[in-house]
């Protein structure tokens, strides 16, 4: 029997299937089509220290392979997440709960980390990398000093395991996941969106209504790949790896790149339901390569000479 | 457990030019299929979001939709043979409330007429369908067997009413009374149809249409601004409409 249970910053995971934050809500619209549980875990949608009412519409648009997007962190607010949202998660499902959070300053972001290390989610993920904010967000992932101060002084006032959200639209990844993991990071999740445009041509407007927005779906898949098995080169915390995700295959490559979590997100919007197709994918691919831990798999790539 | 339905394409119409009329069979969403919800539909290729699309009728086994082709989706879903399995998630969201014993006034515009049918023959109603000219009338036959007070409307006058369907509401509102008003069409129609009925104090219900992700709630995508305040101001088309009160949103 394939053995999936992965362990993740010292909290178990009964696969490593999770969800990208920002696709998945807190979790009740997927559970109607697959229930929780059967995922290893899932990242709530971003959260920040006062509820937030996000950007005008449209906020979604297609493009070759996958989506702009620009919500702009539409969230209930930390605390509203403390008080009803996580409780509430807790008590109807048996999942890991990866509580996502995006500051403007770095006290901010300290503040929201010991809010949410009152709770009974498993790990937090500071996002210091959406692109559709007017401020922090994106402003704080690109620069190596600014990580590394952030990391340092939430780390220290959180309770919790900590990873960190990494932006794609920076120079160099390793510099930043270096610096996050000076900082004292436990973990990283890579990649955040691709900052993008799609311009109307009849009317020579951008299509979204924030100008611009973040790029995901298949399209972004083998930056994310690349990004992952770069980061992972390049330092010993554990990676949750996304982009792109539509398949058991997927999943696959990102844990070959170097991800010991592989997250779902705009696939699901296509298939609500494809974590089933996941893991079945996942578990025959197990036993055509007489794969009976899935940890195994992870980081093995090999360089051609 | 919800789950998403292969349902095969059982017979597909061309209306008027680019737009299409199907019937698919799919037992699970006619059973539970309510006026005004809609159905997300994958439309293959290399597409990768569904494409929400408004249930016209439903009948037995069989559900009822149409649409209009206004892009790579649309344009591949409308390529489908009758015969040919159609990737549907549904029925989804939130339809219109209707009451029993009230007097209705039906506004549709151009495919917006599409999910009124239900409507134009369950109530008690005046049905008023606006379409820019003669050649873009669609569903007359429909709603002259579903009701026996239809009016058609052209912007051009080719055909029927000469004007805005909106226009030939407002007329009849000036003689008549009505209880409630339900309403599909383009962001004009649904604005000034709005201030008319605030106008007179006659409850309202729009259906709304944006750009949408997942259709069920989480992605936050397809939101329209609302007189809430805080996170409430936007809210989801997909789950809290796509029928709306129409003093809730801001148009």
């Amino acid at each position: 029997m394939a053995k999936l249970e992965v362990e993740y910053c010292g909290v178990k995971f009964r696969n490593p299937i999770v969800t990208a934050s920002g696709t998945f809500g807190f979790g009740y619209e997927y559970n109607e089509y697959a229930p929780l549980c059967e995922y290893g875990g899932f990242a709530a949608k971003g959260l920040t220290r006062r509820p937030r009412g996000g950007n005008a519409a449209p906020r979604i648009i297609e493009t070759a392979s996958g989506i702009l997007n620009s919500v702009g962190l539409q969230n209930p607010g930390v605390e509203a997440f403390r008080d009803f949202i996580m409780p509430d998660l807790a008590e109807k499902f048996d999942t890991n709960v990866i509580a996502n959070m995006s500051g403007n300053t770095i006290e901010e972001y300290a503040e929201m980390a010991e809010i949410l290390s009152e709770t009974d989610a498993a790990i937090i993920e500071m996002n210091i990398s959406c692109p559709n904010v007017k401020h922090g967000g994106m402003a704080f992932g690109t620069n190596a000093e600014v990580v590394e101060e952030l990391t340092r002084e939430v780390r220290s006032r959180c309770k919790k395991p900590l990873v960190v959200k990494l932006s794609p639209n920076v120079t160099s990844v390793t510099e930043i996941a270096k610096a996050a993991e000076a900082g004292g990071a436990d973990g990283l999740s890579l990649i955040n969106t691709l900052m993008g445009m799609r311009i109307d041509i009849n009317t020579r407007r951008p299509m979204l209504a924030n100008n611009t927005g973040g790029l995901s779906g298949p399209a972004v898949k083998p930056v994310a790949i690349r990004m992952v098995h770069e980061v992972y080169s390049a330092v010993k915390i554990p990676i949750i790896g996304m982009g792109g995700v539509m398949s058991g295959a997927d999943v696959i490559e990102f844990m070959i790149a170097g991800a010991r979590l592989v997250a779902l997100g705009t696939g699901l919007f296509a298939k609500p339901d494809m974590i089933f197709d996941v893991k079945r994918d996942i578990t025959a691919y197990m036993e055509r390569f007489n794969i009976e831990d899935i940890n195994d798999i992870v980081g093995t790539l090999a360089m051609n000479p | 457990m919800k789950q998403t339905y292969n349902c095969e394409l059982i017979q597909k119409d061309e209306l008027c030019p680019g737009i299409w009329d199907f019937v698919v069979k799919a037992p699970e969403i006619a059973k539970q299929a309510q006026t005004g919800q809609f159905l997300h539909i994958a439309c293959g290729g290399n597409t990768l979001l569904r494409r929400p699309i408004s249930i016209c009728d439903v009948g037995g086994k069989f559900v009822r939709f149409a649409f209009q082709i206004k892009g790579e989706g649309t344009r591949l879903l409308a390529a489908r043979e009758v015969g040919d399995i159609i990737d549907i998630m549904g029925p989804l969201g939130h339809g219109f409330t209707a009451n029993p014993g009230e007097k209705a006034v039906v506004i549709g515009g151009g495919i917006g007429v599409f999910p009124l049918l239900r409507l134009a023959r369950e109530t008690d109603s005046v049905v008023f369908l606006g379409f820019r000219n003669k050649d873009m009338v669609v569903m007359e036959d429909d709603y002259n067997e579903a009701n026996g007070h239809v009016v058609i409307c052209t912007d051009d006058g080719s055909y029927g009413y000469n004007g805005f369907a909106v226009a030939a509401m407002g007329e009849y509102l000036l003689e008549n009374k009505a209880d409630v008003i339900y309403c599909c069409g383009p962001k004009p129609m649904l604005k000034t149809v709005k201030q008319i009925a605030e106008y007179r104090k006659i409850p309202c219900q729009l259906s709304l249409e944006e750009r949408m992700g997942c259709g069920i709630g989480a992605c936050l995508t397809c939101v329209c601004e609302t007189t809430d305040e805080g996170m409430a101001k936007m809210k989801q088309v997909c789950t809290c409409g796509p029928v709306f009160n129409s003093k809730e949103v801001v148009l």
